[in-house]
């Protein structure tokens, strides 16, 4: 039997401790991997008419030009313009994450928290909001509007290729 | 044992003491609110409400966890100064002062995390605004803003969130925190001892039984600061609102008052400067704190000397001075993006005004060590206090004297935050 330099070996009991410190990292890193996905945001079920989901909002011909209706559930505004086109905006003010009401007298969004002025195509009229108001798809189905609500649309500036025409 | 010399209450106010206490305070009444307490967004808000005249003492157990949980975020930030001030960072106590500024890291946390949890409009908007101050951070902000509120909004999800940090995790950290931070003292033969300019290495310093010397001033500090925060719960009720509305701000809409300084700064500085950069730079520099400067010629000491008081004054003057023209700039007068349309916001309300603060700084750094004579480290303590100063000028401005649209106003003629229509 001839021994080979000690250096060059790597004993039974050696090679069993780096299994074992290997298999130790392994558990360490499911147990991190396996919290961190535990506890990691889901998106919530898309309810079907309410906000995260698709939210029919009513026939073409409901919404008059110039008109901006409000959806409570939805968390939206489905604001006509002039030219008959649609837009869906989100209400949550693009600042500080407020929810914005529409005044009608004066045809604005005005935030009450900290004075942020949009107008009905969601374009900043006034600081401190740094962009538009984020829009929602809107699709026209055998003339019914519907909003998809699950994903935000965050946008530079107003564009006449947002606006969707009946 | 411990130095008779460290006894005098002028030289520790007995900070540390009334954090602890008031830590105590808070563990005790929050295990109480438990009982009372219904974590969903459904009944939160009930629950809460029925402190008021249901449960007896109710209010005054919410009181006191509501002032106490203030104090010690006022307390933990007033025994930082403290240790600054004394120059007890240094050396052996560096490592001590990372604890405690993760300590103070939790305090904070824990007073956020349970200002949601009363699930009214203020605690609703607070939390809604707070959280939305990351939306401005770049890239790690918009995921961590996700993973606190448990979704895209803030909504039941981000109840539970925090409730669970507030009641687990942070008492948790806390809890096993404290003792290595008390350790940590002891490793370093009690808190510092006061050495003036020339003295030597005070060596071993007279020494009298800790009890009753020590446990005695504790004590009666401990007693005093349950005692006036019992008279404060008695007199002054936690604030209720109307239950939280997501579809209704009020006007004005703040965030928890210890991020009022950020929120005002977010008024005036471009968003990547105002909550990224300068949060970050000044996490940085008191994290390096200790490893800036070589040894003190003094050590534990108040303001290093009569002249460092003398510098550090005047940079609280400088620093309080220049925070609260920026303010008044931006309110009456037109602000820099309007003079120089055209050239982007981050060098016109980001780049521009931290160049002008920088060479303010540089100005009063040299006009400190050319007429006052004052050492490196009496001017790095007096360029520290002008930041703490802005600081504090920001935190008071954003907290107490904005109003309605978030202009100016006196805190008198301020409605009630949240109250709404």
């Amino acid at each position: 039997m001839t021994e080979r330099p000690a250096q060059q070996t790597v004993t039974r009991r050696e090679a069993m401790g780096r299994i074992g410190r290997l298999l130790g990292w392994v558990v360490a890193a499911e147990c991190i991997g396996g919290t961190a996905l535990f506890l990691w945001p889901r998106k919530a079920k898309p309810q079907e008419g309410a906000y995260g989901g698709v939210v029919t909002a009513g026939p073409v011909g409901n919404f008059a030009p110039g008109q901006v209706a409000a959806f409570a559930k939805g968390q939206f505004y489905l604001a006509r313009l002039e030219d008959g086109g649609f837009l869906a905006l989100s209400r949550r003010c693009t600042h500080l994450g407020c929810t914005v009401p529409w005044d009608e007298k004066a045809k604005r969004f005005v935030c009450p928290c900290h004075a942020s002025v949009f107008d009905e195509q969601g374009a900043v009229l006034s600081a401190p909001a740094p962009r538009p108001l984020d829009l929602y798809a809107v699709t026209i189905e055998a003339g019914v509007v519907k909003v998809d609500t699950s994903t935000r649309i965050l946008r530079d500036r107003f564009d006449p290729s947002q606006v969707v025409k009946p | 044992m411990v130095p008779a010399r460290t006894l005098a209450f002028t030289h520790t106010f007995g900070l540390g003491g009334m954090c602890l206490v008031a830590f105590l305070l808070l563990v005790a009444t929050g295990v109480l609110l438990l009982f009372a307490y219904e974590p969903s967004a459904g009944g939160a808000y009930d629950s809460v409400a029925s402190l008021r005249y249901e449960v007896p003492l109710g209010q005054l157990v919410r009181n006191l966890h509501r002032w106490g949980g203030n104090a010690l975020v006022v307390l933990a930030f007033l025994h930082l100064l403290r240790v600054y001030y004394t120059g007890a960072y240094r050396g052996v106590r560096s490592t001590n002062w990372a604890v405690g500024l993760f300590l103070l890291l939790f305090a904070v946390a824990g007073n956020f995390t349970g200002y949601l949890l009363p699930w009214d409009q203020l605690a609703f908007w607070a939390v809604t605004i707070a959280t939305s101050l990351l939306d401005y951070v770049p890239w790690a902000g918009p995921l961590l803003q996700r993973i606190l509120r448990g979704g895209a909004e803030v909504g039941p999800r981000t109840l539970s969130t925090f409730y669970i940090l507030h009641i687990v995790i942070l008492p948790v950290a806390l809890v096993l925190l404290l003792p290595a931070h008390f350790w940590l003292v002891r490793k370093a033969q009690g808190v510092v001892v006061p050495r003036g300019q020339g003295e030597g290495d005070p060596g071993r310093a007279p020494l009298v039984p800790a009890s009753p010397a020590l446990t005695a001033r504790e004590g009666a500090v401990a007693l005093a600061l349950l005692a006036g925060l019992l008279a404060v719960a008695l007199v002054l009720n936690a604030p209720l609102e109307a239950p939280a509305n997501p579809g209704l701000s009020p006007n004005p809409a703040k965030a928890p008052w210890y991020f009022m300084g950020f929120q005002e700064l977010l008024v005036h500085l471009h968003p990547l400067v105002a909550v990224t950069l300068l949060p970050l730079a000044a996490a940085a520099l008191l994290f390096r704190l200790p490893h800036l400067s070589a040894p003190a010629a003094t050590e534990g000491v108040w303001f290093l000397s009569r002249r460092g008081r003398r510098t550090a004054a005047m940079g609280a003057l400088v620093g309080s001075g220049a925070a609260l023209a920026g303010v008044l700039w931006d309110e009456l007068l037109p602000r820099a993006s309007e003079w120089l349309p055209g050239l982007p916001t981050l060098l016109t309300a980001g780049l521009l005004p931290l160049a002008c603060a920088a060479a303010l700084a540089w100005a009063f750094a040299n006009w400190l060590r050319r007429r006052q004579g004052a050492t490196g480290e009496e001017v790095g303590q007096a360029l520290c206090t002008a930041l703490l100063a802005v600081f504090l000028v920001l935190t008071l401005v954003g907290a107490g004297f904005r109003g309605e649209g978030m202009h100016l106003a006196w805190p008198w003629a301020l409605q009630a935050q949240g109250a709404g229509p």
